[in-house]
């Protein structure tokens, strides 16, 4: 029998940057990121996956998300609730607002001494900024092994994991120690379902600050009575960290500009089917020795 | 000290790719800076390699040579390449965005307690001016590339820490051989010194690396087709069109997902950035995830039928008209003109 383990899987709540519609777009041909919807990213949801089988092969385990974000994000928590997950921690605090990804990690891997973990697991990278530094860099600030591009866990064994990585041009196997950090590529197994017993079960659950204000209500009863309805609510003060290391003020990296991508007109030539225009341009294209 | 390192990729006894084009924009802007370029070649009978590195603009090449560095583990390197980085000070580091430098240089960031950008397109020296403090600096590294999955273009600053890191993708940047190549100044790596035994602790059971069968990111012409090709058979067209002109098949993610291409092939933002001379997009509309790998082409042609597709905003020649007209005209006056 396999060793119970407690698993921390990483997670960001994220604006859906990859299917920019229409409605999203200004006239002057930028995007609106108000206009995105937010969305669990998407590796973090393959990374939860293989958190969640480990659990179900290694009994007496346990899945808690731990996200950095702003309230809002408490709903991935939720989230991954509905499909297994045991529970989660939100790390939220003005004095998080502008980390690049070293500050992030620095907070991120303060919250995990506190949390303690067998097994963090988390996505490879974020579709709003596809670094893929995060993961990493939490194991660097950790000390611990990482295993990056991870597919699948192909074996448990009892004090370490075989895990085979997808990389550009093949794959590879390797056996790590445990507690190591994982990042999950998209090509391992996709996420199970919410479950509709789960979402009954955890539909209620909640931060502290969400029930701000809401003291009568059956979800402040509800939490009261079932600890494990409670989202534990991180901030900076709670988590032993070095303050400045936090925020924009904790990040080596600044945003000096940024330009809106637009479609910008060059002085096209603009040509159609006929037979006149197709041999001109091969013509052209010909004598400028663009082509031959 | 304050010179520029780049990080040097091996694969089966060959230098990466980007590796030699790091070294040709390493060399540029060492040279702009008036420091040296030196190469970290962490690998396994690496003797001889650092002819080649020189030949693309190092002028030292720091050398690890021993089996626990190859195949690449992310300890070993990490651990070796810290120690090296703090006990040289460079001011810029830079790495390949492969599945090797994405998981390295954050490690080594973490460790030298750094800024790393990622998936840089250019870099470029300047000046900043801190808004806030009114701290002026010279000579900062313009770490500029698309962020926010590639609807705005970024430039990041690392103004108060070194090194100054970055990691850029494979075909972004353009590999030239120097006109008069420094003779390659050899040092050693100390690096028994920086690792602990706690670094051999991920071992590899197993490793299958094919051969890179597809590369098209060094073709001069590339025929690039969309969803608007309709079926796999319609996008057979475009390999006609390819093989006659000489060129190489490229496919949006669309048409990837769809079966029609290799995945090799796919270009954009989630795929390869390639940079040919002629570059012509047959039935792709021209979504940001598309055009982030292609709009540096020097010459593009797009063909689609619909007048507003943007594709053709970025087009040097637009055609309106449908692909399976346009095309097999292009094949029939390219072969009865080049005669």
């Amino acid at each position: 029998m396999n060793k119970a383990l407690k698993i921390v899987v990483l997670a960001k709540q994220v604006p859906d940057t990859r299917n920019v519609g229409r409605d999203a777009m200004t006239p002057e041909g930028s995007v609106n990121r108000a206009a995105l919807p937010a969305i669990f990213n998407p590796e973090d949801l393959n990374a939860l996956e293989v958190a969640l089988r480990l659990k179900d092969e290694c009994v007496g385990s346990t899945v808690h998300i731990l996200t950095m974000g702003p309230l809002r994000a408490a709903d991935i928590i939720r989230d991954a609730m509905f499909r297994g997950a045991d529970g989660g921690y939100l790390l939220t605090d003005r004095k998080f607002a502008g980390s690049d990804t070293l500050a992030t990690s620095y907070a991120l891997s303060c919250a995990l001494r506190q949390i303690g973990a067998d097994l963090i697991v988390a996505g490879r990278q974020a579709i709003d900024g596809d670094t893929a530094q995060v993961g990493p860099q939490v194991a660097g600030w950790l000390g611990l092994p990482q295993v990056t591009y991870a597919e699948e866990i192909e074996q448990i064994k009892d004090s370490s994991l075989v895990i085979r990585r997808r990389l550009e041009h093949g794959i590879e196997v390797v056996e790590s120690p445990l507690p190591a950090v994982i990042t999950v590529c998209s090509t391992a197994a996709e996420v199970r379902p919410q479950n509709a017993r789960l979402i009954l079960k955890y539909k209620y659950a909640a931060t502290r600050s969400e029930l701000i204000g809401d003291n009568e209500s059956l979800r402040a009863e509800m939490v009261a009575e079932r600890d494990y309805l409670n989202i534990v609510e991180f901030s900076a003060s709670d988590v032993e960290c070095d303050e400045s290391q936090l925020g924009q003020a904790g990040s080596p990296t600044k945003v000096k500009m940024v330009e809106d991508v637009v479609f910008q007109a060059k002085e096209s030539k603009v040509l159609t089917a006929s037979d006149a225009d197709i041999e001109g341009l091969m013509v052209e294209l010909m004598a400028s020795h663009t082509l031959g | 000290m304050n010179n520029i390192f780049v990080y040097i990729e091996t694969e089966d006894g060959a230098i990466a790719e980007v590796s030699l084009e790091l070294l040709t924009k390493g060399r540029q802007l060492a040279t702009q800076l008036g420091v040296e370029l030196e190469a970290a070649l962490l690998g396994h009978n690496v003797a001889g390699m650092e002819r080649e590195l020189a030949a693309y603009g190092a002028d030292v090449v720091w050398v690890a040579d021993d089996e626990i560095f190859a195949p690449y583990r992310t300890l070993p390197h990490a651990s070796v390449l810290s120690g090296l980085l703090k006990a040289e000070q460079p001011q810029i580091v830079l790495f390949g965005a492969t599945s090797v430098g994405r998981d390295l240089a954050p490690r080594v960031s973490a460790a030298l307690r750094t800024g790393l950008t990622a998936d840089c397109t250019q870099l470029e020296i300047g000046p900043h001016t801190d808004e806030a403090s009114g701290k002026e600096y010279e000579n900062i590294l313009y770490q500029i590339g698309p962020a926010f999955g590639g609807n705005v273009i970024a430039t990041i600053i690392t103004p108060d820490h070194r090194p100054q890191m970055a990691t850029v993708r494979e075909g972004v940047m353009r590999k030239e051989l120097v006109e008069k190549a420094a003779a390659g100044q050899v040092k050693s790596i100390d690096w028994k010194s920086y690792l602990s035994p706690a670094d051999m602790a991920v071992t590899i059971i197993d490793r299958q690396i094919d051969e890179r069968k597809i590369d098209i990111t060094g073709a001069n012409i590339i025929v690039a087709g969309g969803y608007g090709m309709g079926s796999k058979k319609g996008f057979n067209l475009c390999y006609e069109l390819a093989e006659v002109l000489g060129g190489e098949v490229g496919a949006t993610r669309a048409a990837t997902d769809a079966g029609w291409a290799e995945h090799e092939r796919m270009i954009g933002q989630t795929g390869i950035t390639v940079r040919p001379k002629l570059y012509i997009a047959c039935g792709i509309s021209g979504q940001l995830q598309h055009t982030a790998g292609m709009d540096s082409s020097a010459t593009i042609i797009s063909i689609n039928s619909d007048a507003n597709a943007p594709i053709h905003k970025i087009a040097d020649y637009a055609i309106v008209g449908k692909v399976e007209e346009v095309i097999p005209k292009m094949i029939k006056y390219y072969k009865q003109n080049s005669k």
